[in-house]
């Protein structure tokens, strides 16, 4: 028997020889399970945070040698015009994506639960089919549409309404914007159907009570779909903030972080440090940055998940 | 199989219909003025569709088109005369497909065997061998999920390319340069996920302890137990896991990009559009670079038609809990 719940006399006050020894071979056979796990995450994940500390205090040749220079990544990086623009960048991108992209899901998530099985499943999917796309293959197709002349697929749109075609991706003002119609594109479908999954687990029971009560759609809503829907838009909104602070394939796809670093994001700015500046050390000083930013939002999302399920 | 996959596309789901209802109840939907709220919703939510799918339709049927026809506008939504299929077998070849379908294949498939294994057996020993220190290990493995990608970029690469204790045989074996340009730096970093380990602790908790104990009580050992009973009864959550993990490996840029600098005929699929993407001047070249984009997204496209009730279900269950 290898049980691990040893039944002890009550009255002896020692455990027995054997059963320290059993408790030693369950435990070594639950451990040697756990070596692959400890031994790669300690490689590739424990190792690399603590790294992700002490690389920032130090400078990095091409060679891997380190040496400790204290302060002087940060003195660089925040004295760093770049490093201002990719945050304000970030930042700006944020503010688009939440504040346009954050809110419409939902609502068609609301709307397209309204419809017969039928047609919520094939609006399901067609929302959905973009987000199946690799996002290299989204930001190729719309580096297509977005060509900044008039034979360009959405200056044709804009010539159907009379308007003069636009310079797109080549124009300062409008890269960042264009970039956050090529990710909404992209991404919207994702969260719409994890709200449609949400909705679905909502209670009948529920709507047939204000039925009874005499509430109207609107009420119903507000008080029954939106509270049962808190935590997922939450979540949502913990994790697209996350994802949006770290965008990097689609600028860069697009636009390599110009034109003039219009589209530098935080992350094409910590690679650019690292693979064409060979400065790891400032590199890991910016990635630390961002940690320290998102701490609160990452912690707060793990411990949401890890809290919501037991 | 393509036929039942569209029918179950537009099944009714009466397990689904019984127990879930919409904010809108069955009398008021009959309610003339909500019908025609319905339908207004309808062709709104319909126009909405069709223009977020135009731009795939385009990008599928444009290397059909003639070079000329291509560019010209209004945009025709099916080629004039024959359709060019010969542009996509053009692309197929000029971009050398089947040399990064393979290698996107074989990254991808020793990303999942070595995540599997990873995430498996720990996951297994913590809910069902218990080991002593069971609530540091989970910490530890848990809290790494709030470590943003941003922020490992530089440490993992420096740990590929120098993996600390293992460096001077690495150097023996691979070269000054740790495992940069081999594979390994991409299937070794895949294999630690905090989330796989997270729900899979979660769902191998939820198997009742019945199963463990009568295998126990036939003598079965803990291997044993692992790969007859445990692994059996995971088979949805871990088609979930291996869904997101081909998806993830299809998609994955940065990181091969990075990892294989020297290497290109040893890129996936992505690296290797990206690398290709200045050649968008000739409009010769615009079809089958628009050939060879589309044949990317075939992949993942096909995978959801299949598991598509897979996929949205493992969405709803990692989704609503994380």
């Amino acid at each position: 028997m290898h049980s691990s719940d040893v039944a002890t006399p009550i009255m002896s006050e020692a455990r027995s020889h054997t059963y320290w020894r059993r408790r030693i071979i369950h435990n070594a056979r639950a451990y040697a399970f756990l070596l692959p796990a400890l031994f790669l995450f300690a490689m590739f994940m424990w190792w690399p945070v603590v790294e992700s500390f002490t690389l920032a205090f130090q400078a990095v040749t091409l060679r891997f040698e380190r040496s400790w220079v204290g302060l002087a990544n940060f003195r660089f990086i925040f004295g760093d015009k770049l490093f201002f623009i990719a945050w304000r960048n970030t930042l700006r991108y944020t503010a688009m994506a939440i504040l346009f992209g954050y809110i419409v899901p939902v609502v068609l998530a609301l709307a397209a639960n309204e419809m017969r099985p039928w047609a919520r499943d094939l609006f399901r999917l067609a929302y959905y089919l973009p987000v199946i796309l690799p996002a290299v293959v989204t930001s190729l197709l719309w580096k297509w549409i977005f060509y900044p002349a008039e034979g360009g697929l959405l200056n044709a749109v804009l010539g159907f309404f009379g308007m003069p075609p636009l310079r797109w991706l080549n124009d300062q003002r409008l890269a960042l914007p264009s970039i956050w119609i090529t990710t909404t594109w992209g991404g919207a479908g994702g969260a719409m159907i994890m709200y449609m999954a949400g909705l679905a687990d909502i209670p009948a029971s529920l709507y047939e009570a204000a039925e009874i009560d005499g509430a109207n759609i609107w009420q119903r809503i507000w008080y029954i779909t939106l509270p049962q829907l808190r935590f997922l838009m939450l979540m949502m909104l913990i994790s697209q903030f996350i994802n949006n602070i770290q965008l990097f394939t689609q600028p860069w796809v697009l636009t390599q972080g110009g034109p003039n670093n219009a589209t530098l994001t935080n992350t094409i700015y910590v690679y650019r440090q690292a693979f064409f500046n060979a400065q790891y050390g400032t590199a890991s000083a910016a990635g630390l940055v961002i940690f320290a930013f998102l701490s609160i939002f990452s912690i707060s999302y793990v411990v949401l998940i890890t809290r919501r399920v037991k | 199989m393509g036929m039942s996959a569209v029918r179950a596309l537009f099944r009714r789901r009466p397990e689904a219909d019984s127990t879930m209802r919409s904010v809108l109840s069955e009398k008021e939907r009959r309610d003339p003025a909500y019908q025609v709220l319905y339908w207004v919703v309808f062709l709104f939510l319909l126009a909405l569709a069709l223009t977020t799918l135009f731009p795939l339709w385009w990008m599928f049927t444009g290397p059909l088109k003639a070079p000329l026809e291509f560019i010209s506008l209004p945009p025709t939504l099916w080629p004039r005369g024959t359709p060019r299929w010969k542009t996509y077998l053009d692309a197929w070849n000029s971009v050398s497909y089947p040399l990064y379908f393979r290698n996107t294949i074989l990254i991808a498939l020793g990303t999942w065997i070595l995540e599997m294994f990873v995430a498996t057996t720990a996951a297994f020993s913590l809910a069902k061998l218990k080991p002593a220190g069971k609530p540091v290990l989970l910490a530890l493995f848990f809290s790494t999920m709030a470590v943003p990608g941003t922020t490992l970029l530089v440490p993992r690469f420096i740990t590929v390319a120098r993996p600390p204790l293992f460096s001077p045989l690495l150097q023996h074996l691979f070269g000054a340069r740790g495992l940069i340009d081999t594979w390994w730096a991409i299937w070794l970093p895949a294999s630690v996920s905090g989330f796989n380990i997270f729900l899979l602790t979660l769902f191998f908790e939820r198997i009742p302890d019945d199963y463990v104990d009568a295998a126990r009580i036939d003598g079965a050992s803990a291997w044993r137990l692992f790969l007859q009973i445990i692994l059996p009864l995971s088979r949805p959550i871990l088609a979930v896991l291996t869904i997101n993990s081909f998806m993830g490996s299809w998609q994955s840029f940065l990181w091969p990009m990075l990892v294989l600098p020297s290497q290109d005929s040893k890129h996936p699929i992505m690296v290797r559009l990206y690398g290709l993407a200045d050649t968008f001047t000739a409009s010769r070249s615009a079809t089958e670079m628009l050939a060879a984009i589309a044949i990317a997204a075939i992949p993942p496209l096909i995978l959801f038609v299949i598991f598509q009730r897979q996929i949205v279900r493992g969405i709803s269950q990692t989704g609503l809990t994380g």
